[in-house]
């Protein structure tokens, strides 16, 4: 549960953010991370970025996500 | 890589070797414990080294009375409970939130956010939002609880299950169990809190605290510079995750967390009352408090089902070693919160056990 997800900001108004990840957009809001600009990666926890990351970093933690997804898709199809 | 792997692996072998004796490294983060089991890092080790999986799932540490208060507030019809979806299966006194969905407003949201636009969104019903998490979540629920109060969304309020990582390492090997040897200590966490907050941790206690991030060559370097530290008889605390972790962590965050939340002794389960160990929102907020909307007192409520997700918790037995693991305690069953939740360690044992050794 306290896995934040790498994405990329591609519209920034204040502290309201839409980040993209793989593709998939959202809204995530900036206000613990005042600094960022637009085009920055961020880790995105409960809607909001809380730290930068690199792009190296970022493609690492994608890969993982996307081989966690496949763990929780196999248990659910387990348990139907 | 291959070579990062070696390396390490080799760092570890010839640490055990010279140890000489059981090692126990306890990781305290569910995402942790998912990848150790996904990639198989266990079969690896040497048979020495041991991992256990602490409290790091928020889903698995939460006690049952807040369990209980949850599915006690949802059956007022004046409210719409919104949760993280990890909590929704949790069962307590008459269900869980999946099964009272027919008869309750429950929402499942993505963040704090969502679940105070649902306060606006519905200005006939009382959102009580269900704050479960460690210091990564707690700043989001703190943002939401300021913006509440900033623009007098007086029907949105918070029953905060949010706890504090260090308290319960602490708890752990000051009491429950002197056999913890060192930390592997979560990375998302950290980004948070920095490592500078496992000092007194490595200093007071001569554990080992070592923040890795969740790709197995970052566990698996981890685990080599705990193994080295022990073979070496030298303390220290390290970050093999500097990419993100940094000494002091998110200050901002921090500060937001401290505006709106203090700590208090409160209950964990297996561990029980841990002291300043969970956090309550501050009296300037209290309005929007559920404990007190609801007058709720947080009494401990003693778990009959057998289930032994307390000591698995603990490191004080593994999860096959429950006397319902597997047999009324399955994946398509699941009796205890270790089970239910995907970061679990009864879960990731559960699918991947035929490939652990014992």
């Amino acid at each position: 549960m306290c896995l934040a997800i790498p994405a990329r900001i591609v519209e920034l108004e204040g502290d309201k953010a839409v980040v993209d990840a793989m593709g998939n957009r959202w809204k995530a809001k900036t206000t613990l991370l005042p600094e960022v600009k637009l085009g920055d990666l961020v880790l995105i926890h409960a809607g909001f970025a809380i730290s930068t990351i690199d792009e190296e970093e970022a493609k690492k933690t994608w890969q993982l996500i996307a081989e966690i997804n496949d763990f929780n898709e196999t248990q659910n199809k387990i348990s139907g | 890589m291959l070579d990062r792997i070696n390396k390490a692996q080799n760092m570890i072998e010839t640490a055990c070797k010279k140890l000489g004796k059981q090692i126990n490294i306890m990781e305290v983060c569910g995402t942790h414990t998912v990848s150790i089991f996904r990639n198989g890092i266990r079969t690896i080790l040497p048979d020495n080294l041991k991992l256990l999986s602490g409290p790091g799932c928020p889903v698995c540490v939460t006690d049952q009375s807040y369990i209980d208060n949850v599915l006690q507030i949802a059956d007022n019809k004046d409210c719409l409970i919104a949760t993280y979806g990890d909590m929704i299966r949790v069962p307590g006194k008459g269900g869980s939130l999946e099964t009272k969905q027919t008869t309750a407003n429950v929402k499942i949201v993505l963040s704090s956010e969502d679940a105070l636009q649902l306060a606006k969104d519905n200005p006939d019903k009382t959102v009580v939002f269900i704050a479960v998490g460690f210091e990564t979540t707690t700043p989001a629920t703190a943002v939401a609880i300021k913006e509440a109060h900033a623009d007098s969304v007086d029907n949105f309020c918070v029953l905060s299950g949010h706890k504090l990582v260090v308290p319960a390492m602490k708890a752990l090997v000051s009491t429950k169990n002197d056999h913890i040897d060192a930390f592997l200590c979560p990375g998302h966490v950290s980004v948070i809190i920095g490592y500078n907050s496992y000092k007194e941790i490595v200093e007071d206690y001569g554990r080992p605290c070592v923040v890795a991030g969740f790709e197995p060559i970052q566990i698996i370097e981890g685990l080599a510079e705990i193994c080295r530290q022990l073979a070496d008889g030298k303390t220290k605390l390290e970050s093999v995750y500097s990419a993100v972790v940094t000494a002091e962590g998110n200050t901002i965050a921090q500060k937001i967390i401290e505006e709106c939340f203090e700590p208090a002794d409160g209950y964990w389960r297996g561990l029980g009352e841990i002291e300043k160990s969970t956090l309550k929102i501050k009296d300037k907020y209290s309005k929007f408090d559920a404990l007190k909307r609801f007058d709720i007192t947080e009494t401990p409520v003693e778990d009959t089902s057998g289930c032994q997700c307390g000591e698995v918790l603990c490191g004080l037995i593994d999860p096959p070693q429950c006397k319902l693991f597997g047999k009324t305690c399955t994946i398509n069953t699941p009796i205890g919160p270790c089970m239910v939740s995907s970061e679990g360690a009864c879960a990731a044992w559960y699918k991947y056990s035929l490939k652990e050794k014992p």
